[in-house]
């Protein structure tokens, strides 16, 4: 089941600004916990890409430094109001995340 | 023979009508990304490997690659950076954390109208230069910055 990803684009000019937040862990691997003294295992986004109406803009690869609950923005040139922006991503236990919206 | 034959245009049938599936998005694969994740460079301890693995070895510093990102932060664990590449012909960013456990924090690359910027909120283990990498027409080109961190975010 894939979580959402709440994205923001707005138009200004001919350009879309684009604005998404992701809900994860963004887990390193080399944390420990503090009460058992394990090694949480690391669990963090590797991949994301973004489309505009199907075609790929933004193809991004993520190392665990990435924050928690990733912010992520991207301007896009050309992109005109009601146009589809979707991005999609993939962690390093295979789960997925997406989320879809369009220009306004 | 004939049942050989017969066997061999029925999977023909659903070959063609898996890749006609296929193209009309029925049978969409989950997410298609251009490359595998670039293991070597994430995974890298020393900022020269990871720059080297990233194959952004060599970069020259460049004052059309803006890095924007404040002096001080507080909390090393959300880290506001902004990078604008004003180099023609950029095609990605790569972003580093020069004293992170592993520097590499990200590689993003722009296609079909993306233009080479991006936001982007990372961890800081301790005070550090972070450090953004512009790849353009074969060249590699640097901008880098000290962020005091107050709070470590690892």
């Amino acid at each position: 089941m894939a979580e959402a990803i709440k994205i923001r684009a707005t138009l200004n000019g001919d350009v879309a600004e684009v604005k998404a937040r992701m809900a994860h862990i963004m887990e390193t691997g080399l944390r420990k916990d503090q009460a058992t003294g394990q090694v949480v295992p690391a669990h963090f986004i590797k991949q994301m890409v973004a489309t505009l109406n199907g075609t790929v803009v933004v193809d991004a690869q993520w190392g665990f430094s990435v924050s928690k609950d990733p912010v992520v923005g991207f301007r896009i040139k050309g992109a005109k109001k009601g146009d589809k922006i979707a991005i999609k991503a993939l962690d390093s236990k295979g789960g997925t995340l997406s989320g879809e919206t369009s220009v306004s | 023979m004939n049942l050989l034959r017969r066997s061999f245009l029925n999977h023909c049938a659903y070959l063609g009508a898996s890749a006609l599936a296929v193209a009309a998005g029925m049978l969409k694969p989950l997410i298609a990304f251009a490359a595998d994740w670039n293991k070597a460079a994430f995974d890298a301890a020393s900022l020269a490997d990871a720059m080297k693995n990233a194959g952004t070895a060599g970069a020259i510093e460049s004052k059309d690659l803006l890095l924007k990102v404040a002096d001080h932060a507080e909390n090393g664990a959300v880290v506001q950076v902004e990078v604008t590449s004003k180099i023609p012909g950029t095609t990605s960013i790569a972003l580093f954390v020069e004293k992170n456990p592993r520097p590499l924090v990200a590689d993003i690359s722009f296609q079909n109208g993306a233009e080479p910027y991006i936001f982007l909120v990372t961890k800081m283990a301790e005070t550090s230069r972070i450090r953004a990498v512009a790849r353009a027409a074969g060249k590699s080109y640097f901008a880098a910055k000290e962020v005091h961190v107050t709070t470590s975010g690892c």
